[in-house]
């Protein structure tokens, strides 16, 4: 069974099916072939000003402070520009160069072998369970961490177990700790609580968690609030206010991403032996979009563009605007399912999914569009042979990191 | 250089303040010379030499050492259309400790995207990268007594800079130098070389333009060599010019058993295969090699070798597989766009050899 057996597609051809791989590979080639100047001063704009920001608020929070009447507004001038700072570094900037969004500019200092962003996560790790395994087995239960990274029950297919009923807490505790969520990602708790997971590379990873996260809580919990002197509470408290912003939106954005009501999950079985063409439609049915302004887009990474960044997951962020008016095009012109919506909907659906599936199945409906209808076995077709190598022919997929780490080429410490 | 210690240790402390980022991905926003991260550059002056060439003045930034041997090129690397071209020329200014600007003299190629660009489209101001001075095509200290420079055409810009260099530490030896141009409009530093041959009795310039007079037959007893220099089986001697004056003036030396005393230096580009696919990858850490077509990637051609090639999505999307082309060429089977600059990083699950080339890992 392969993607394109799935309900919502079973109105295609093989050869609609490979038509729309061909379209959407020109949309690619065209958006390749005209990325020039102008996309590089856009990043290179981006990365001034959320500097910039940066820098305004570790200097506004260092001096207010020091004024009685300055204190207040100054505090909450600088969290709120290095809560903004943090949320650009991590979405729109952080999270597209690691993608390789940018790598064509051969640039090394914005370029994904090296970029190392302004969260706990070290981006080695990022790079892994991120770019490779959320993007290659997008919504597949069983590979894809993003479904509930690990502690929430975020499909029915999962099965319940009585500690899922403290899911609404969970919830909440990811949410405000998204930053540490996210660093430990990559470890993949799921494994470790099976006893799959490799010692050493447990270990490893720990200990690379374990330098990033540290000097990232030293910098905003002892170095900056030291250099406010005696009222070094006050800094403290605004650089606590700017990482729990930047969790409570980074954690909103990313559940966006996947888990309203249209977006499906899939299992293993149904990405044996895909065609590229169908990875894409697994793309499309797997991935949610929000509406809202440039702005909006821009502080959530361009992520609300999910759709057109799990179609292309390496072509400029500032370009997804654009792709989307002809991937939109291109779903009503073969009748495909485009999940989209306000953002407060998308996030309403997600929370509404995480409430329900605290309890077991039978006490709750489902908000997904019909389930494909189970067919006995005796209609499926046989396997066609398209001509790639199955998985038993490839080596094993590789479980450590890519080449980049150890490489070598280290940032600042 | 005790000054510079107490200056590394503010560094790091501040690194303390900027993690993950470096203190110099802030001050380069200040000032765009003032980061060790990549070498900068700001190009302070354009001076026309002729009608297509130019000479860049620039200004290097932090982590600049002004050691480059004359005779040495560096790379440059500018935006053109977003993206990073990178080229080398060779540094025409002498070296000078107490230094502030290099210049590096560039003659627009017909075909040649950035030198064409650096000639004429690079205005004074303009932030570049650069990498450091490379090249064993250098005068020796001191110079030996005797000399004899071969160039031709924008060849004149290394032995410019082992001229400014004798000239300036007066130790300028018996030095002849043939310098072929197709008219004498298009000899880059005209005024220059008549001057310092003014200054020096021991140099001597012997012109030749070519567009007139026909080429330097260096074997021809009339007008090759023999004619030129007469005594250059004894001197050391240093060429410098387009690829078939090379292979000629080598071939010759050869020919006279005299290959020991010659420095070459070749400005044009070797071109990786001549347009055919395929070709031997050498994967330089490991060490094996592994002959393709144009079809397998590289990745697969890693793997073919036994090579551990890191790899994730084996389409083109992850990134996992990146690894750093250090020399030859590439080309990304997606949309046939070819990757040549040393030292890019390149996908390898969809890219394929075009020529020999080398793979770090």
């Amino acid at each position: 069974m392969a993607i394109a057996d799935v309900q919502e597609y079973t109105h295609l051809t093989d050869d609609e099916v490979e038509q729309i791989g061909r379209e959407l590979d020109r949309i690619r080639a065209d958006v390749e072939a005209s990325r020039g100047a102008a996309d590089a001063a856009y990043i290179n704009r981006m990365i001034k000003v959320q500097r910039g920001l940066a820098a305004a608020a570790r200097v506004t929070l260092m001096t207010t402070c020091h004024s009685k009447k300055a204190r207040v507004p100054g505090a909450v001038a600088g969290a709120t520009m290095l809560g903004l700072a943090k949320i650009l570094e991590n979405m729109e900037i952080g999270h597209n160069v690691m993608h390789g969004q940018w790598d064509w500019m051969n640039d090394p200092e914005i370029h994904s072998s090296n970029w190392e962003w302004d969260t706990a996560q070290p981006a080695e790790q990022w790079k892994h369970s991120h770019n490779y395994i959320h993007h290659q087995f997008t919504n597949v239960l069983g590979y894809d961490n993003d479904i509930g990274y690990g502690v929430l029950r975020m499909a029915r297919e999962q099965r319940w177990n009585p500690a899922n009923l403290g899911q609404p807490v969970y919830n909440a505790l990811l949410a405000s700790l998204f930053q540490w969520g996210v660093a430990l990602h990559d470890l993949d708790l799921e494994k470790i609580r099976k006893g799959e997971k490799d010692p050493k590379e447990m270990k490893r990873q720990l200990k690379q968690i374990w330098r990033k996260g540290r000097n990232q809580a030293l910098k905003d919990y002892v170095v900056y609030p030291a250099l406010s002197g005696p009222h070094w509470r006050t800094t403290i408290k605004a650089n606590a206010t700017a990482n729990l912003a930047r969790n409570l939106w980074s954690y909103m954005i990313i559940f966006c991403g996947h888990f309203p009501d249209g977006a499906m999950h899939f299992t293993e079985e149904e990405l044996e032996d895909e065609t590229r063409s169908e990875w894409y439609l697994r793309q499309i049915l797997g991935a949610a979009n929000f509406e809202g302004g440039r702005l909006l887009h821009i502080l959530s990474g361009n992520l609300g563009f999910q759709i057109e960044h799990h179609l292309f997951p390496d072509l400029p962020s500032n370009r997804y605007a654009e792709i989307s008016e002809r991937v939109r095009a291109l779903c009503d012109k073969y009748d495909l399912p485009y999940t989209t919506g306000p953002l407060h909907r998308q996030y309403g659906q997600t929370l509404r999914t995480i409430m329900k599936l605290s309890l077991p199945n039978r006490f709750t409906s489902s908000d997904s569009p019909p389930e494909p209808p189970n067919r006995p076995d005796a209609v499926e077709a046989p396997p066609v042979d398209k001509g790639r190598k199955s998985d038993a022919e490839l080596p094993p997929r590789r479980s450590e990191l890519g080449g980049w780490s150890r490489s070598g080429i280290g940032r600042a410490s | 250089m005790s000054a510079t210690i107490p200056w590394e240790r503010v560094r790091r402390a501040g690194a303390k303040l900027t993690t993950p980022l470096h203190p110099d991905d802030y001050l380069s926003l200040i000032n765009p010379l003032w980061s060790q991260r990549e070498l900068r550059g700001r190009v302070e002056e354009v001076v026309q030499e002729t009608e297509d060439a130019a000479t860049l003045v620039i200004r290097p930034g932090w982590g600049w050492r002004f050691d480059h041997r004359p005779g040495q090129y560096v790379g440059i690397g500018v935006q053109v259309e977003g993206r990073f071209q990178w080229r080398s020329y060779s540094v025409s200014s002498p070296p000078r400790r107490s230094g502030r600007h290099i210049a590096i003299t560039v003659r627009a190629m017909p075909e040649g995207l950035l030198s064409s660009h650096l000639v004429n489209g690079l205005a004074p101001g303009t932030i570049v990268r650069l990498a450091k001075p490379e090249g064993d095509f250098v005068l020796p200290d001191p110079p030996p007594p005797r000399m004899l420079f071969l160039v031709g055409g924008s060849g004149i810009t290394p032995v410019m800079a082992m001229l400014r260099t004798l000239d300036r530490r007066h130790t300028m030896p018996d030095v002849v130098l043939h310098y072929s141009s197709p008219t004498p409009e298009r000899m880059i530093f005209r005024d220059e070389l008549a001057r310092l041959e003014e200054a020096h009795s021991g140099l001597t310039v012997h012109r030749l333009h070519t567009d007139t007079d026909g080429i330097l037959e260096v074997g021809d007893r009339e007008r090759g060599l023999d004619a030129v220099c007469p005594d250059w089986r004894e001197r050391e001697t240093w060429a410098c010019g387009p690829g078939p004056m090379l292979d000629a003036v080598s071939a010759h030396f050869e020919a006279e058993g005299l290959e020991d005393r010659l420095h070459l230096e070749r400005f044009t580009l070797e071109l990786g295969g001549d347009g055919g696919e395929g070709g031997q990858i050498r994967f330089q850490t490991s060490g094996k090699e592994v002959e393709v077509d144009g079809a397998t990637t590289v990745l697969e051609a890693g793997e073919q070798a036994g090579v551990g090639m890191p790899y994730g999505c084996r389409m083109g999307i992850c990134h996992t597989c990146t690894l750093t082309l250090v020399s030859g060429t590439v080309r990304d089977l997606r949309n046939g766009e070819e990757y040549a600059q040393p030292n890019e990083q390149v996908q390898t699950c969809v890219t394929a050899a075009v020529g020999d080339c080398v793979i770090d890992i």
